[in-house]
Order: structure tokens, then C-alpha cells, then sequence
């Protein structure tokens, strides 16, 4: 199901017999044309809006993830704790890592590619940009999906690894939680897939004139290598779900032994998806990290090519680890030896990354900017997982390690100290950007420097928990285990670094809306989306610039001399200046997608799918409300398929048909006129249509 | 990587609609954006099969009880439905150059007898799957069952996507809404639809010709 | 930005002052710690773990006194400072990525040889079967001329000769579980329909603490186990102990209490308890679940012939005396969360003539 009813790319094209339709109106939900207001919101194709909601809405999910964080360390801080049951203790710990991995790293990634990704290649919007609102909604739906199991009897208690056959059969875990679990990763699935091979296609093909691949900006690179894996990595758990999923529903037997299955087979494909995943993951905030030391350094990216490389190689030898994670599963010496010293080697692009970003700070001149606080506490966060990292490749004493709360530590320090820290800096750095305004400076470093002992004092502790035999998703331990001193330090970090996180929430809603607006370029910044006023027009680029250069706004702004020292060009502040003044001129008519309801239309049969699925589980005859939801998607699919993407202009001549009509049925097709009609002034061409564009309206 | 240089064409590449003016939308690839996202979505579908046929491969001779594959499979009656299933990437290629050419009536005929072409293949497979259930086997009897039913199931459902897509292109011919400047259209879903021959031949090669283990061991496989 | 030096300093250096004191004043003994090796095994998984760990921390000094020596030297004096712009430099390049390599090269020679170590097996080991349940450990020690046949089954906690390799292999009867005794080896997946193999050992006499290290389900953090490390006359004695059949209840000696009159009114001696005790096991359902040598084979739970030779109970959570036992039978998913022993709603006097029962199975 993932995959199938993803739209196939070819339905989002726009119809070429608008022209023929009529004014009996549409078949199913008249166009949206307002600019402003919820419903705006609602049907917005537009990238940055999309970039913006996913990203809010990955921060909303990160707090409910931290909620659980401080639940479990509120459980864990004294030995024996009774702040939470067993069943509840372990409800929150699968919802803490689910959430932050599938609806937090992952969806604001995302959310930054599809804000940043086309500002800086010098697109328009991304190459389908209905496919893109369709992917917000169904992230925002499968996650609420997925946090709606706490009403219906239970949310998820497998684990975010839900081993089988401890998920697969049921009975073994109370209540209907892994039910949730499936079908709401398999909706975030299908989000994330959609969402990845938009964002590879307008990578791949819509970069401005002039940026070859290698003179993409490194976000972009990572961005593009992070999706190429999530377009791969997630049909992988997509199966594997699907087996549990036939397993539960179906009463199929590939999980259970009892009928000869193996168990081994479902960490297998889970691994396989899921040490890509770990890239995922880490990739768009090296990407980020990546574009901030740079502008505060006041130097261009050490090895910029090598970044680039180190970040395939990476890719590539992302999928030849999986195994690390399973040293304990008893395979043979062979594998594990084998795995052992790929996980050992994938180290080296790793170390590479790191020695670089160090070359980027040396000899600069270093503005310790909240961003660049976060940027370098993520190289020395980052660091410290990566080596003990290492230290996991080390099968044979890994099998003391695993399942310790050092690995805990390992990756907190990986996603917290590595992903998180560069997702931060990056709010920080784009933000003015996003809302023309700063965020505050002073709260922000006071919020770093909470974030950052909070942090270690959070998750350092665990290294020596781990050591000193505390297995993980336990959730109490008894006394005479000795560990409860680190326990409650680390439970004091947890709540500094809930307080850093209230100074942040203080400083974006409260202080930063009250501060001054800044220019287009506050930052003195490389790339091109500063060259476009703050925040960018809804077109983004008055006129698709063309460019020369790795970091082309940088080099109109700033030139080196014979000794390589860097020289302000005699336009600097012309050119600064006419950022902010970047817009189209008027009567310069740029024809933008047109808002649309059927990509929300469509994400929301998949869920009404999704809970039929569930239903079905008590009683076969609900599953005709999965008939429904899949129905409703269908249609959604055809109307999105019939309705253009962006509304023609009035005169437009129908002749000259769009090139790429989706497949779709004649008898709905009488709907174009009447939306021509009510197209927003700005709207009727595609993106990239510029002067051409104007002069045909 | 094929890299533009001139804005003129740059910005006939806009995103999901190319340039309305009857030209193949320039990309930086020289691939349009439509054709670039199938084939990143076919890209995503091998793994999709790559890892459900993987599934079916490693729990071939492992089922603990009967039916199994030498009993019940039906060789030469599933190599007939293979061929007609392949005979339809035959008039998959005719349609396209139908409409190539622009013959729009021979595009109708040929994407009709695509689609026809993949029906039979599903009508066989709906009986295949029901003489199997009436001969014991289902998804919950053995792994066999299961993991038989999982993959060609899925494939299955891929054939009929594929032949709703073609349905749908003739009823667009017909009501003259598939001119020929959108032959790309033709070529994406035709694209998709060899995909789904190409898998089937895998599909077919490893679930019904190669011979499964005789042994059926008492005990899964273990790696040691 | 002078702020946030200033910050950076007063902050760090009481942080520091801080974990040393930490670090120096507080570590308890902690009974499962993987750093404490109390066998050849552990030994030589930390022997491997520590260096690399060390040279991690090396590596990390490296790096973070990099960053440091960037942020003091490098920081921006004026708002318009013009570094140099340098924009690689392929031999510094090449070099950080060939040292690495070369460093991580050396330290995969001993993990593939320590990988090929781990997976020899000594003959003639004694062999445990040891199976995972939720959330108990079953013990099946094998005969030692036939590791096939089952010389005797116990529970929770096992007793290993010190000094001697112990062959443990692992299976599960429902999820997958992790077999784990910090101080004698790392740990090792207990899974349904496979069966994996761990040498264990011990240096010294005593009591090593383990527990299940795989998510398990509800009770999960309640799968624990003990290794007791006996001398060889200890470890024999035991065995013979364990091979010996369970005690009979005293009720075919006794005229006035047989086993078919289970409702006994005279003063109860502690052996006429028992007695009616063993009719409670029969009659109330315990004996459906778990086995009794001569009395009862169920499997679902541990096997009592000797249980209370046994110091802990209930997935070593529980230690074995009348007390936790009482409030154990009388409602057990209430001690243990998600137990898979159901609340038998027991009496009382039930319960006493159980616990005087259960009293005499040493």
C-alpha cells in the first residue's frame, strides 16, 4: 500500500483542456485562491510555507518527545521509581524514540530541504509542489495517528526497533499499541518517500544556470544524499512493517517460529532500513553545520569537494553497517567480523568531515553568533558519538556495550548532540531569513549554553550507566545495582535542558516578534537564498539568477587578493543593498502553483485507511472503512490530476497543452474554466516562467 | 551531470507543469522532472520487491508443514499467464509509438490491449490464488503461504495500478485530451508498466522455476 | 560575544572541578559493572574495549583541543578582519584520511581475530541450556556424558564450577531475549527457534547479578538471573542436590491427612502444611504450569523441585522467603507487571500450606 497509492508522478501535471471545461464548476472542491488566513494555510503548495509548517511542526512533536524524555527521566532518576507502570514506562519510551526520529530529525530536515533546497539552487518551488503539501499533510497526519493510539487503548510499547516477534504476535504486548505503530510509520512512510523523490527531482533538475552539481551549496549536497537514501531505505521497512502488518492482521507466519520463522529476518530488514536512516538523520544537519561555520568564519568551506565525496561515501557505505546493530543476535564470525570493520571504515569519511569543519574555523575570523556556538558544539558533540561509535565496532566487546544505556549515550550524542545541535543552529541562522527577524542573540547563547550542559550532563552520565550494567528500556532497576547517582544527574541535565528549551520557545514567540526587521543579508552570508529579501517573496527569485561560482553570492559581494586574504568588491553594500530590494517589478506578472485541497484530500483517506486497518483488527467488517479511506484517495488523486497545477491565465490558449497530463478520466474534466476564473492574480504559470510568463497574461 | 547554462532554457523547466508551449520541458539532467521522479520512484520500488522476493528466497523450503510448492504450483499454466503478461510490454511499445507517430486511434487500441492484456494476467492470478486456497494453502499455513501470497500479491496490486493508469489514458485519448505533444505521459506509465513486467519475470524465475529446497528442516536456518 | 567567552570560561571551569569530585567521590560498586571482569571472557572483551576507548578519548583531545586553540586564536578581533581564504588542502586531507585509516586498520586486527576467539567452544565444557521465558530464565543442565538429554532443570539462578568454561546455549520460547552477566561475558540474544552458544566463566567464588538486555515486553526491567560461582565441592555437591528428586510430602506417613482429604482441622504441624500444601499445588492450578519432579511437568513456568534452593525468585527479583512469597501468590501481576502467573485468588490458609510446601522442596 505505501508505495502503490503514492500519486504517480505524472498526475500532477496540469490539464491541457482547461480551457474546455465550463462554469458548472468543480467536480468535487472549488479551487482555493486566498493568499492569506487558515484555508491559505490549509492549501498552500508553496515550498516555503510547506518548509515552515513542517518545520513547526516537527518542534511541536519534539516537545511531546521531550515530555516523554522528562517522564523517563523522571522515572529512572531514584531506583525503583513509580512515576510511571511498567506498561506506561514503556508506552513512552517507544513514543520517545518513534517521535523523535520519525516525526521531529526527519520531518524538520525535511522541512529545511523544502525551505532551503530551492532558494539555494535558485528555483522557484520544487519540481512538484502539490506532491510536497500532500507529504506535509500526511506526516502531520500520521503522527497525530499516531499519538491518537493513546486514546484508543494504548500507544506503541515495541520499541521503536519493534522487535518480532514480540510485535508481530498478538498477546505478547498489552493493548493495541503496535497496531498504531505499523500503520502510522507506514503513513509516515509514504510521507517521507514522496517528500524525498520531490526534493531529489527539483535538486537534480531545477538548479539555476550555471550551478553545476559541484557548485551546489553543501545543505543542498547533504539534503540531496539524505533524500536519495530515504527514497531507498524506506521501501525497505515499508516491507518489513507490511510482513508484521499481515503477520497481526492476517494471521501470516513470517515472524513466527512456531511455524519456522525467523525473527532474525525482521531486525534484519529493520536494520537495514534503519542504519541508512541513522544518515538520514545526520546528513541535513551536516549540511547545516556546513553552511554556518563558513559565513562565521569568514571562509569558504574547507574542501568543499572532499565534504561532498565524504558525504556520498557515506551514503554508500551507510547501507554495509546494518549488522553493528545486531553483534548480539549470535550470526556468524564471518558476518560479524566483516561488519565490524565496514562500521570501523565508515568512521573515515566521518573523521574526514570533522577534520575539515576544524580547517574551516582555522585561521578565520570566528563571530561566535548563537549559530556558530551551535555549529562548533556540534563538532565536539558530534565527535564524541562518532568515536564511541567506534568503540561499537568493536564486536566482541560490543556484546558487553549493546543494549546498555551506552549506546544511549552513543547516539543521543549522534542525534541530540550532532542532529539537534545543527538543527538549532540552522533555526537560528535562517530564521531572519524565514521571518525577517532576528532571534534574539543574548537568550540565544543562554540557550545554548543550557542546551549544552544540560545535554552532556544529560547523556555524558550514561556513558558509564551503560558501563556500568544498565541495560536499556528498563524501567526500574533495583537498588542494589548501584545506579543511582549517575541516574539522577542525568535527570537534573534532562530539566536544564528543558529549560534551555523554554528560553528558546520565550525567545521565538515572545522577544523575537517585538525585535527590529533585518536586511536580506544579516549574516554577511554565501549562498543564494540572502540574495533575496527577508523573507523571500512567494516567487523567491524576481529573475533565476545565473551562476559562476560555489558560493555565488559571496563572490559578488567579497574577492581575494594576490595572498588569498579576502577584499570587499566596491559594490558590497550596493549589492547587500539590492538584495533586499530583490523583487519582481511591478506589472511583472511570475506565475506561481495554485493553491490546492486535494493533496490534504488525499493524505486524509490514507489515514481514515489506516484506522480501518486497526478496526478491522476487532471485527473484518470494518475493514470496509479502509475501502473508504483508500476510495476517498483515489478520488483525491483523480481530481488532483484533473485540476492544473497552476491556474492558466485567462486568455490562455489551450493548444498549447501541458505536456505531462496525468492519466485521468474525461467525464471530470470540465473544471478548468471556472477555475481560471478565480485564479489569484500572481498565479497561472509555473514557476520559471518569468517574463515570458508576464507578457502572456 | 548535463548542466544548462542559459537561463532561456532554465526557465522552461518550471516544476510540476512543464512550459505550456508544446516543447519537452529542458532540465538540468535533459530529464524531465515527471520522468526523473518515476524513475526514482522505480529506484524505490526495486528495494520494495528487492527486499519481499529476498523474504520469499530465504524462507524457501523452511515451511515446518505442507502444501508445498511442488505440490500445488502449476508450471505451465503460470508460464502461459507470464507470456501474456509479457506480450503486454509488446503493445505497451506499440502505443507509445502510436502515439508517437500520432495515431491516436492505434494509441487507444494498443493501451486497450495493454490493459486488456494485464487483466487476463490478473484474472489467472485471482484463480490461481483460489484453486491454491481451495488446495489448502493460504497465507496462514506455512511460510510458504505467507510469504507466496505476500509477494505476488503485491505485484498483483502493481498490475492492477497499472492497468487502472492505462484505463485511464484511453478515456483521456478518446475524449481528445491526449494529444500527442503529451506523449511523455504514455512513455511514464510505460515505464512503470515494463517495470512491473521486469519484476514479474524475477518473480517468476524465483518463486515458480528455481526448485525449492527438498529438505524442510525441523529448525530455521542458522548462521554459524 | 565577550560575553559569551567570559561565559564559557566561569562556566566550564566548576563544571570540570565538578566531575572530577564527581567522578572521584561517587562511583558505587555497581554489581553488574562490565569494567569489573570477573572471567576470561569479560577479560577479553574489555581488553579489546579499553585501549580503543582510550585511544578514542585520545582522539577526542585531539579534536576538542583543536576547536579550542580555533575559538582562542581565531576569534574575531574586528568586525573586519580578512582571513586568508583557503580553500583546501589536499595533502592535509589526504592525510586525515589515511591516518584514521590506518588507526582504525590496527585495532580491526584484534577485533577479527577476538570474533574468531569468542566463537571457540572448549570441549567438554559443562553445558547449560538456557532458555528464555517472559520473564524468567529456564536452566536445563545437561547430562555430562550426553549434552542432549537434560540431567536436571532449574530456574533463575545458576551455579557454575569456578575457574572452569561453562557452555551456555540460548534459546527462547516466546520473544527474543539477551542473556547478560556483566561481570563474566558480554551478552548474547536468547531466540525462538534458534540456538545460540556463550562461554562463560568465573575467576572467584561467588555471585554474579544479570538480567534479560533485550526489550522483552512489559516486565522486561524484572528479567533478572543470578550465576553463582561455587568451588568445585560446592558446585558438585549442588548438582547431586539438584539431580536428587523433589521431596515428598509427608502425607503418605501421616493416617489422618491423605491426599484425598485435603481439608485438615487438627492443629497443623509444619509437615501436615505441607502436605495439604502439595493438594494445593494439585488442585489450585499450579500444577498445570509448573513442574515438580514426581508431582507435575508443566513448562509454562520455573521448575519448584527445588525451589527453595534457590535465594531469589520470580525472575530474581524477589528474595525467596514466606514474606515476598505471600504477597507473590497472592496476586502476582501486582508484584510483577504483566506477570504471565495469573492471580489464582488463593486463600489465605492456601497460601500458608503452599508456602510450607514450597518450604520443603530444597
Amino acid at each position: 500500500m505505501a508505495i502503490v497509492l503514492e500519486p504517480p508522478p505524472s498526475t500532477t501535471a496540469p490539464d491541457a483542456d482547461k480551457h474546455a471545461g465550463t462554469p458548472a464548476g468543480t467536480p468535487f472542491l472549488r479551487r482555493p485562491h486566498s493568499s492569506e488566513g487558515f484555508w491559505s494555510w490549509v492549501t498552500t503548495v508553496d515550498h516555503k510555507r510547506l518548509g515552515i509548517m513542517y518545520t513547526a511542526t516537527g518542534f511541536a512533536f519534539f516537545l511531546l518527545g521531550g515530555i516523554e524524555a522528562l517522564l523517563i527521566r523522571l522515572q529512572l532518576a531514584r531506583p525503583n521509581g513509580h512515576i510511571l507502570s511498567a506498561n506506561q514506562y514503556n508506552q513512552v519510551f517507544t513514543m520517545h524514540g518513534t517521535t523523535m526520529v520519525f516525526l521531529v530529525i526527519m520531518p524538520v530536515s525535511v522541512g529545511f530541504a523544502n525551505y532551503l533546497v530551492p532558494l539555494q539552487i535558485g528555483a522557484r518551488d520544487v519540481a512538484f509542489p502539490r506532491l510536497n503539501a500532500f507529504s506535509y499533510w500526511l506526516f502531520l497526519f500520521g503522527g497525530i495517528f499516531l499519538y491518537s493510539s493513546f486514546l484508543f487503548g494504548g500507544a506503541p510499547n515495541g520499541g521503536w526497533f519493534g522487535y518480532a516477534p514480540n510485535t508481530s504476535i498478538p498477546g505478547y504486548l498489552p493493548g493495541r499499541g503496535s497496531d498504531f505503530w505499523v500503520f502510522g510509520l507506514l503513513l509516515l512512510g509514504i510521507a517521507s518517500t514522496a517528500g524525498a523523490v520531490n526534493i531529489v527531482v527539483t535538486t537534480l533538475n531545477m538548479r539555476a544556470p550555471g550551478m553545476t552539481l559541484l557548485k551546489m551549496p553543501i545543505f543542498s549536497w547533504m539534503s540531496l544524499i539524505a533524500q536519495f537514501l530515504t527514497v531507498f531505505a524506506m521501501p525497505v521497512i515499508t516491507v518489513a512493517l507490511f510482513l508484521v502488518m499481515f503477520d497481526r492482521n492476517f494471521g501470516a507466519n513470517f515472524f513466527n517460529p512456531a511455524a519456522g520463522g525467523d525473527p532474525v529476518l525482521w531486525q534484519n530488514l529493520f536494520w537495514l532500513f534503519g542504519h541508512p536512516e541513522v544518515y538520514i538523520l545526520i546528513l541535513p544537519a551536516m549540511g547545516m553545520v556546513s553552511e554556518v561555520l563558513p559565513v562565521f568564519a569568514r571562509k569558504p568551506l574547507f574542501g568543499y569537494p572532499v565534504m561532498v565525496f565524504s558525504g556520498i561515501a557515506i551514503g554508500f557505505m551507510g547501507w554495509g553497517v546494518w549488522i553493528h546493530h545486531m553483534f548480539a543476535v549470535g550470526l556468524g564470525p564471518v558476518a560479524v567480523s566483516a561488519f565490524s570493520v565496514s562500521t570501523m571504515f565508515i568512521a573515515v569519511p566521518t573523521g574526514v568531515k570533522i577534520f575539515n569543519w576544524i580547517g574551516t574555523l582555522w585561521g578565520g575570523s570566528l563571530r561566535l553568533t548563537t549559530p556558530m556556538l551551535f555549529a562548533i558544539g556540534f563538532i565536539v558533540m558530534f565527535t564524541i558519538g562518532g568515536l564511541s561509535g567506534v568503540t561499537h565496532s568493536l564486536s566482541p566487546s560490543d556484546r558487553q556495550q549493546t543494549d546498555t544505556y551506552y549506546v544511549v549515550a552513543h547516539f543521543h550524542y549522534v542525534l541530540f548532540g550532532g542532529s539537534m545541535f545543527g538543527i538549532f543552529g540552522a533555526i537560528y541562522y535562517w530564521f531572519p531569513k524565514a521571518f525577517g527577524r532576528m532571534l534574539n542573540e543574548k537568550l540565544g547563547k543562554i540557550h545554548f549554553w543550557l542546551t549544552f550542559i544540560g545535554f552532556n550532563l544529560t547523556f555524558g552520565p550514561m556513558h558509564i550507566l551503560g558501563l556500568q550494567g544498565m541495560p536499556r528500556r528498563i524501567y526500574t532497576y533495583d537498588k542494589s545495582l548501584h545506579l543511582g547517582f549517575w541516574n539522577m544527574v542525568s535527570t537534573v541535565g534532562a530539566f536544564i535542558i528543558m529549560v534551555s528549551l523554554l528560553v528558546c520557545i520565550y525567545n521565538i514567540f515572545v522577544v523575537t516578534p517585538r525585535s527590529p526587521r533585518v536586511s536580506a543579508d544579516p549574516w554577511d552570508a554565501r549562498t543564494l537564498e540572502w540574495s533575496i529579501p527577508s523573507p523571500p517573496p512567494e516567487y523567491n527569485f524576481a529573475e533565476i539568477p545565473t551562476v559562476h561560482s560555489l558560493d555565488d553570492y559571496w563572490h559578488r559581494k567579497y574577492t581575494e587578493d594576490d595572498e588569498g586574504r579576502l577584499v570587499r568588491l566596491p559594490n558590497y553594500e550596493a549589492v547587500r543593498a539590492s538584495s533586499d530590494t530583490n523583487v519582481a517589478a511591478p506589472g511583472q506578472h511570475i506565475h506561481m502553483p495554485s493553491p490546492s485541497y486535494f493533496p490534504i484530500v488525499c493524505s486524509f483517506g490514507l489515514v481514515v485507511a489506516a484506522y480501518g486497518m486497526i478496526m478491522g483488527h476487532t471485527n473484518g467488517a470494518n475493514y470496509l472503512v479502509s475501502v473508504v479511506g483508500i476510495l476517498i484517495t483515489i478520488g483525491g488523486l483523480y481530481a488532483w490530476g484533473l485540476e492544473p497545477s497552476a491556474e492558466p491565465p485567462e486568455e490562455h490558449d489551450g493548444e498549447h497543452g501541458g505536456e505531462n497530463a496525468p492519466p485521468q478520466p474525461a467525464h471530470l474534466g470540465a473544471s478548468g474554466g471556472t477555475m481560471a476564473l478565480d485564479a489569484p492574480s500572481t498565479a497561472a504559470l509555473p514557476p520559471g516562467e518569468t517574463h515570458e510568463g508576464g507578457t502572456e497574461s | 551531470m548535463a548542466t544548462t547554462t542559459t537561463p532561456e532554457v532554465l526557465d522552461e523547466s518550471p516544476g510540476e507543469n512543464p512550459a505550456e508551449h508544446g516543447m519537452s520541458p529542458v532540465t538540468n539532467t535533459g530529464v524531465s522532472n515527471e520522468k526523473l521522479a518515476m524513475w526514482s520512484f522505480l529506484g524505490s520500488e526495486c528495494l520494495l520487491f528487492g527486499a519481499l522476493i529476498s523474504t520469499y528466497f530465504l524462507y524457501r523450503g523452511r515451511s515446518l508443514t505442507g502444501p508445498t510448492p511442488k505440490n500445488i504450483y502449476d508450471i505451465p499454466y503460470t508460464s502461459i499467464s507470464s507470456f501474456v503478461l509479457l506480450m503486454s510490454s509488446l503493445t505497451m511499445v506499440l502505443a507509445l509509438a502510436a502515439i508517437q507517430r500520432g495515431d491516436h486511434r492505434r494509441l487507444r487500441l494498443w493501451l486497450t490491449a495493454t490493459a486488456l492484456l494485464g487483466t487476463v494476467f490478473i484474472g489467472g492470478q485471482v484463480y490461481e490464488f483460489t484453486s491454491f486456497i481451495h488446495e489448502g494453502l493460504t497465507m496462514r499455513t506455512n511460510l510458504f503461504g505467507s510469504s507466496f501470497f505476500v509477494l505476488t500479491g503485491f505485484h498483483g496490486v502493481h498490475v492492477t495500478l497499472g492497468i487502472m493508469m492505462l484505463l485511464s489514458l484511453v478515456l483521456m485519448s478518446a475524449r481528445g485530451r491526449l494529444p500527442q505533444s503529451k506523449v511523455q505521459v504514455v512513455e511514464i506509465i510505460g515505464l512503470y508498466w515494463h517495470f512491473v513486467d521486469v519484476v514479474w519475470i524475477v518473480i517468476f524465475t524465483v518463486v515458480y522455476l528455481i526448485p525449492s529446497p527438498v529438505a524442510h528442516s525441523t529448525r530455521p536456518l542458522q548462521i554459524r | 560575544m565577550r560575553n559569551s567567552g567570559k561565559l564559557r570560561w566561569t562556566l566550564k571551569g566548576p563544571l570540570a572541578l565538578g566531575l572530577v569530585l564527581l567522578l572521584g567521590g561517587c562511583v558505587k560498586n555497581a554489581s553488574q559493572d562490565t569494567l569489573k571482569a570477573h572471567g576470561s571472557i569479560a577479560r577479553l572483551q574489555n581488553s579489546l574495549f579499553i585501549p580503543v576507548f582510550w585511544i578514542a578519548v585520545g582522539v577526542f583531545v585531539l579534536v576538542g583541543g583543536l576547536v579550542g586553540v580555533c575559538i582562542v586564536k581565531f576569534r574575531a578581533r574586528s568586525e573586519d578582519e580578512a582571513p586568508r581564504q583557503i580553500h583546501g588542502h589536499t595533502k592535509a586531507e589526504i592525510a586525515w584520511t589515511i591516518m584514521p585509516a590506518i588507526l582504525l586498520a590496527s585495532i580491526a586486527i584484534p577485533t577479527v581475530k577476538f570474533v574468531f576467539d569468542l566463537n571457540k567452544f572448549p570441549k567438554n565444557a559443562i553445558t547449560v541450556n538456557v532458555v528464555g521465558h517472559r520473564w524468567w530464565w529456564q536452566m536445563d543442565y545437561t547430562k555430562p556424558d550426553d549434552v542432549n538429554q537434560t540431567d536436571f532443570t532449574t530456574a533463575t539462578e545458576m551455579h557454575i564450577p569456578v575457574k572452569q568454561q561453562v557452555i551456555v546455549t540460548l534459546t527462547s520460547v516466546d520473544v527474543i531475549h539477551n542473556f547478560w552477566v556483566p561481570e563474566l561475558a558480554g551478552k548474547l540474544y536468547a531466540i525462538p527457534g534458534r540456538h545460540n552458544k556463550l562461554v562463560i566463566e568465573a575467576d572467584t567464588p561467588g555471585t554474579y547479578y544479570g538480567q534479560c538486555a533485550e526489550y522483552c515486553g512489559t516486565s522486561h526491567s524484572n528479567m533478572r538471573l543470578r550465576v553463582i560461582a561455587d568451588t568445585p565441592d560446592q558446585y558438585a555437591a549442588w548438582v547431586t542436590a539438584q539431580e536428587a528428586p523433589a521431596a515428598q510430602p509427608v502425607v503418605s506417613t501421616s493416617p489422618d491427612t491423605t491426599t484425598t482429604t485435603p481439608g485438615v482441622t487438627a492443629a497443623p504441624t509444619e509437615a501436615s502444611l505441607a502436605a495439604t500444601g502439595a493438594n494445593v499445588f494439585k488442585s489450585a492450578g499450579c500444577a498445570g504450569c509448573h513442574a515438580i519432579s514426581g508431582i507435575s511437568d508443566g513448562v509454562v513456568g520455573p521448575n519448584l523441585t527445588h525451589f527453595k534452593s534457590r535465594s531469589v525468585f520470580a525472575g530474581a527479583i524477589f528474595q525467596n522467603d514466606d514474606n515476598n512469597l505471600r504477597l507473590w501468590l497472592a496476586n502476582p501481576p501486582a508484584q510483577k507487571p504483566g506477570s504471565v502467573m495469573p492471580n489464582l485468588h488463593l486463600t489465605s490458609d492456601q497460601i500458608n500450606q503452599l508456602i510450607a510446601y514450597l518450604d520443603t522442596l530444597r
